[in-house]
């Protein structure tokens, strides 16, 4: 099956349940710091900090929200022609004690989720982290697995996953399509 | 990019990269844990057949700050007592593996021999060649002056400023990667030197020259003033020299107090190191809140660090 | 090899086709019409059509390197190189070590041309002892000696003091010699590397002004006209030393001068690869140098090329350029380098290239009782055949020289040298040609 798998209305729904589901898990969302992975996971930090802030009022979406950019920590760099480094940003706090949701669009092998744990050890020392994705497409390499999930997708391993999202791509839209 | 050898051959894009990479590098060093795992298993090797402990500490920092293994390899010689070849050299650490030679030499153009020669498959990043090119110090002050003259950094170059260099451009290879590069990102480069140390055939440089420090500072708005480094035994008179003394130096091209007082307040002030007080710099001015000497030095780890991930990281390093 | 030799329907000069008689080492006769000839029954036929016949080549400025840098050049490797690049007879500079600066030292370094047999070497004296510039070396010995020097230079280093120039001019005169000079101001090229203009200030490389050249070359033709001598200048390289030469021709001074082949095609933008093979003292020049010294080689300002082939081993090229000698192999690639600048380009005819790379050499070398003769009957046997068509690419791994220093590896020039004869025994054969003396 290829072509539109979630539309907007659907992003929508599985934003909003998992916003509920973080808050659920951790008994509100006090100690909640989302920290979006670039480039698509750092809009949908920005999108589940407001759902927390609208169940929990004293959420602060502002400032609990950060940026992880986890190029540096890569292990497939010297596979690949050079990345560019993106902005790491944590919240002024910091992230000791807190719990750490990471935010990323599609989970896929696992390994981007490894280098972010390496990248979240070298900032500081969260009481827990999590995980938050749009999409698990499958495929995993490593054992890690994600604590809130928008859709299981099943996919075979030559088919792509796309996420576009109204703020970087103008419109919101999950598409599967065959590899080439 | 496979080598880093001079500014002449930088695109825009690349100069920008290098900066907006390197201020990714400077955020993390201002972390708790400052050293990234980007280039473990990957060997540095610093190659220094001219001593400058400065610049060997700093890419040293840089490199061991990405986790790449780092070897010290001091080869003295010189065009008078020659030392082991070059071309041995570049063997020997061929054979040694090395993923990047940074090179400081005495000779001009030797990093464009090192990187061409066919002796070794790394890349090269040119630290310094006799009075050809410095690359990393011009890009440690562009990234300085962009900090501090340009809003919202990432991405822009410098357009608009002018910068002004001030001293023995003749044998400076920091004013040669300096003026292309600065040219490239889009600064205004003004010269200010005793005639004696401007190059013979400067013209085509992109840069305006004048021959003193007062006058750059009346006809120039500078955003950017660089002093370089003068040697004691070029300005001391007798058949050799370049100019006829110290104090006339200082006098005519020195940066004290009353000159600094005349400049623009946002300007700011440079010199690449190390200073000789009371010659080119007063006291005064290398101290002021102006100046941003010491900032370029931890700026220039940031820069390097920045350099090194842009050769050694992605497919082509790996080879 | 005393073969009688039918070089037939050769293009003499590059113009008249015609069949020469070579036998005994001298050519017997010139004929238009090749049947006119009667060829002996064990001549050798060599079918000419196409090639030019120039008299034997002459080159006024070759390095051999022996004694003292055997690893570099020897007399024997320079002669082969010589004699393929379709020279006769080689200048031998005397910046050897021991220096030839002693009546000895010519003899020995004449004799060994003599043994190899391949061209005639005439050695040049040392003006000062050890070149150092300070004493004048023993001329006369050197000229009344069995090499019977006439040709006198320090080259490599200029004689710079004024009083020894002025002395050596004079002195020289006694047997009818003349003082050869590398014209460089030392004051003003310490350290140089480079010409000094919009390159060297790019490359950060030490610049050597065209006005140190300029300035000696003025000097010294001054010099010889107040002394009433002969002086030569080699190696011209600088647009201004041209209007010099020009000025104190027209002045009617005793003054001739040299091209390398060098300055004629390549220019300071070489050094951009930093590879030392482009370092050459005196330094390869701008575009508007090369074009200056084309046009006073056209016009008979410059009166010869020569190579100033100078062999290095390769431990001095192969490092930092700054560490490197001056200097670049000649011998072999001159004609080529000629024919593209000077005869393709319309600027000279082959009768020119006779004229600039034999017969004048020859007699500022006071060779010209043996070399640079005309390719007429009762004349020396010395006869280079050149093949104006041919194209090839140079491979610095295939040339005679010991050394592999040249800058044009890899660069397609045209015509060659493809047959040599000194006094009627052939020195170089083209592979294409051997057969006809097997």
């Amino acid at each position: 099956m290829t072509g539109t798998i979630m539309g907007a209305a659907d992003i929508s729904r599985a934003l909003t349940r998992i916003a509920h589901e973080i808050v659920e898990r951790n008994d509100g969302a006090a100690d909640v710091v989302l920290m979006g992975i670039p480039t698509r996971g750092l809009p949908l930090a920005h999108r589940l900090a407001a759902r927390i802030a609208d169940i929990d009022p004293g959420f602060d979406a502002e400032t609990a929200c950060g940026a992880l950019d986890i190029t540096m920590y890569r292990d497939d760099l010297f596979k690949n022609p050079t990345r560019t480094i993106g902005t790491t940003s944590v919240p002024d706090a910091g992230i000791d004690d807190a719990v750490v949701v990471l935010v990323d669009d599609v989970f896929h092998t696992g390994r981007t989720i490894r280098a972010a744990l390496d990248a979240i050890r070298d900032i500081g020392r969260p009481r827990a982290v999590q995980l938050a994705a749009l999409v698990d497409r499958g495929h995993r390499e490593l054992p890690i697995r994600a604590d809130f999930v928008g859709k299981n997708i099943p996919t075979a391993r030559s088919e792509r996953v796309n996420v576009h999202l109204e703020e970087l791509d103008g419109e919101d839209a999950v598409l599967l399509t065959k590899g080439a | 990019m496979r080598h880093l050898l001079g500014t002449t051959d930088l695109s825009r894009e690349d100069a920008i990269l290098l900066l907006d990479t390197a201020a990714q590098m400077a955020a993390t060093q201002e972390r708790e844990v400052r050293k990234l795992p980007t280039l473990r298993g990957k060997t540095v090797v610093n190659l220094f057949f001219e001593d400058s402990t400065r610049t060997r500490i700093s890419f040293e920092a840089a490199a061991k700050r990405l986790s790449a293994d780092v070897i010290n390899f001091s080869a003295k010689g010189s065009s008078v007592s020659k030392g082991e070849s070059l071309k041995d050299t570049a063997l020997t650490l061929q054979a040694m593996g090395a993923d990047a030679v940074v090179v400081r030499h005495w000779a001009s153009g030797a990093a464009y021999q090192l990187a061409h020669g066919g002796w070794l498959h790394g890349s090269v990043l040119n630290a310094g060649d006799g009075t050809h090119q410095h690359p990393t110090q011009a890009l440690l002050d562009a990234f300085t002056a962009r900090r501090h003259l340009v809003a919202d950094p990432t991405g822009q170059g410098l357009d608009g400023l002018t910068v002004a260099i001030v001293g023995d451009v003749l044998h400076s290879r920091v004013a040669r990667s300096n003026v292309h590069l600065l040219n490239t990102l889009g600064a205004h480069v003004v010269l200010v030197a005793p005639p004696t140390l401007v190059p013979v055939g400067i013209e085509p440089w992109p840069c305006t020259v004048v021959h003193t420090l007062d006058q750059a500072i009346e006809t120039y708005d500078i955003d950017a003033l660089m002093m370089l480094r003068v040697q004691r035994e070029r300005m001391s008179g007798g058949g050799d020299a370049f100019f006829p003394s110290p104090a006339e130096y200082s006098r005519i091209y020195g940066l004290d107090a009353d000159r600094m007082n005349r400049l623009p307040d946002h300007a700011i002030v440079m010199h690449p190191g190390p200073m000789n007080r009371g010659l080119e710099i007063s006291a005064e001015a290398a101290d002021s809140p102006r100046s941003v000497i010491v900032e370029q030095v931890a700026n220039g780890v940031a820069v390097r660090m920045a350099a090194l991930y842009l050769l050694l990281a992605g497919e082509e390093g790996a080879q | 090899m005393s073969r009688p030799i039918v070089i037939k329907n050769a293009s003499l000069y590059g113009d008249t086709p015609a069949t020469l008689l070579i036998e005994d080492g001298v050519i017997t006769t010139v004929a238009q019409d090749a049947a006119s000839i009667a060829t002996p029954d064990d001549a050798v036929v060599i079918e000419a059509e196409g090639l030019v016949a120039l008299p034997g080549l002459v080159d006024l400025h070759t390095h051999l390197r022996e004694p003292g840098r055997e690893d570099a050049e020897t007399i024997e490797t320079g002669s082969r190189a010589a004699a393929r690049g379709g020279w006769t007879a080689v200048h031998a500079m005397a910046n050897t070590n021991p220096v030839a600066d002693t009546a000895g030292v010519v003899e020995q370094v004449y004799s060994r041309g003599q043994e190899i047999g391949l061209v005639d070497v005439f050695p040049v004296g040392a003006v000062t002892v050890g070149l150092k510039g300070e004493h004048l070396s023993e001329m006369g010995a050197m000229a009344n000696s069995k090499a019977r020097v006439r040709l006198f230079s320090d080259d490599g280093v200029c004689v710079y003091d004024p009083v020894i120039m002025r002395r050596a001019l004079e002195y020289v005169k006694a047997f009818d010699g003349a003082v050869v000079q590398h014209a460089q101001d030392l004051r003003l090229t310490e350290g140089s590397q480079m010409h000094e203009g919009v390159v060297s200030a790019e490359l950060g490389l030490a610049g050597w002004p065209a006005v140190a050249e300029e300035s000696i070359v003025a000097r010294d033709a001054l010099l010889a006209e107040h002394v009433g001598s002969r002086v030569h200048v080699q190696h011209l390289s600088t647009a201004g030393s041209v209007e010099i030469i020009r000025w104190a021709k027209a002045r009617g001074i005793n003054v001739t001068a040299e091209a390398t082949p060098h300055h004629l095609l390549l220019t300071d933008e070489s050094a951009r690869t930093y590879d030392p093979l482009f370092k050459v003292n005196p330094p390869l020049r701008t575009q508007s140098d090369v074009d200056a010294l084309r046009a006073a080689v056209a016009d008979g300002t410059i009166d010869i090329i020569a190579t100033d082939h100078a062999p290095h081993a390769s431990e001095d090229k192969d490092c930092e350029w700054a560490a490197a000698s001056f200097g670049m192999l000649g011998l072999e690639t001159a004609l080529g380098v000629i024919q593209k600048v000077l005869v393709d380009t319309g600027a000279a005819t082959w009768r020119d290239v006779a004229r600039l790379m034999s017969e004048t050499p020859a007699r500022i070398g006071m060779v010209d009782d043996r070399h640079g003769r005309p390719l007429a009957a009762g004349e020396p046997a010395n006869v280079t055949l050149v093949d104006p068509n041919a194209t090839w690419t140079v491979d610095a791994a295939q040339l005679a020289s010991r050394a592999r220093n040249t800058p044009y590896g890899g660069i397609e020039l045209p015509g060659r040298a493809v047959a040599t004869f000194l006094r009627g025994v052939p020195t170089h054969l083209d592979t294409q040609l051997e057969g006809a003396f097997a």
